[in-house]
């Protein structure tokens, strides 16, 4: 009797966590500034508030195959989770999203300067997002200008332009699904 | 036990629910309508375990698992949208 008791208690103890963290990450996204603050934001209880609800869960129903089936369930949502969310800001920060101007210090855009350019395809296509739209236009003539002095005898400067990024991004979109 | 208890649970997660969706309304990227549908689906499945537990039953643990394995199908698929959109 006592122990359903104490039991029930902790049961109600962790769905109240698990429903606070979920509340707390909701006013997060609906306060925070910026999608990285925002993804910061959620995904806390993506792990931590689902853990707690699971172990109401096997408070309430304590039979081996349900908390096996539980730990399953914690295990794939903790491998799946940090996947979705370094995707969304990988994207955020290679499509600019995710700028300089909601970054205090820029440890990636720093690397990537400091790193040799063993690849020009990942190195231009790192450097684009990092850059404000104006720097990217900017660096765009300056790859027109360079090509003719650099390569053979091409066309004009304006049927440069495409052909200097359509390899871009066909190599950036092979190297991906491949 | 005591019902308030399920019903402070039940607010917390509409709060969470409905705060996701006015993010998935009025997000001004695309990234943050994806961050706000990752937070949905998390809520609905801890709806789902918090609707086990009132009811004693284990009916929806599949349901929850195949939502937990399958949640960063959309958010990845997204995010390779995004990629190719804004580089080319």
């Amino acid at each position: 009797m006592t122990l359903d008791t104490i039991l029930d208690v902790l049961t109600g103890v962790f769905l109240l966590l698990g429903g606070f963290l979920s509340a707390a990450a909701g006013v997060g996204l609906l306060r925070f500034p910026d999608a990285i603050a925002r993804l910061h934001a959620t995904t806390k209880p993506q792990i931590l508030g689902l853990t707690f609800v699971l172990l109401a869960i096997a408070l309430q129903n304590r039979q081996l195959s349900t908390i096996l089936l539980l730990v399953f369930l914690l295990i794939f949502q903790m491998i799946t989770a940090p996947v979705s969310a370094h995707m969304i800001a990988r994207a955020g920060y290679r499509g600019g999203i995710i700028g300089p101007n909601s970054l205090l210090v820029d440890e990636l855009e720093q690397a990537i300067d400091a790193a040799p350019e063993f690849d020009d395809a990942e190195t231009e296509g790192a450097d684009d997002p990092a850059a404000t739209a104006d720097a990217t236009e900017e660096s765009s003539d300056d790859a027109a200008s360079d090509d003719p002095a650099a390569g053979a005898d091409h066309t004009a400067q304006p049927t440069n332009v495409p052909t200097t990024r359509n390899p871009l991004d066909t190599d950036d979109t092979s190297s991906r699904n491949g | 036990m005591n019902e308030w208890v399920f019903i402070a649970v039940g607010l917390l997660l509409l709060i969470a629910a409905l705060l996701a969706l006015y993010r998935i309304i009025r997000g001004p990227s695309i990234l943050d309508r994806m961050i706000a549908s990752d937070m949905l689906l998390t809520t609905i499945i801890c709806a789902l375990g918090a609707e086990m537990v009132y009811n004693g039953h284990t009916r929806s643990l599949p349901a929850m698992l195949v939502l937990a394995t399958t949640a960063f199908l959309g958010s990845v698929v997204v995010a390779r949208y995004v990629s190719r959109r804004t580089n080319s």
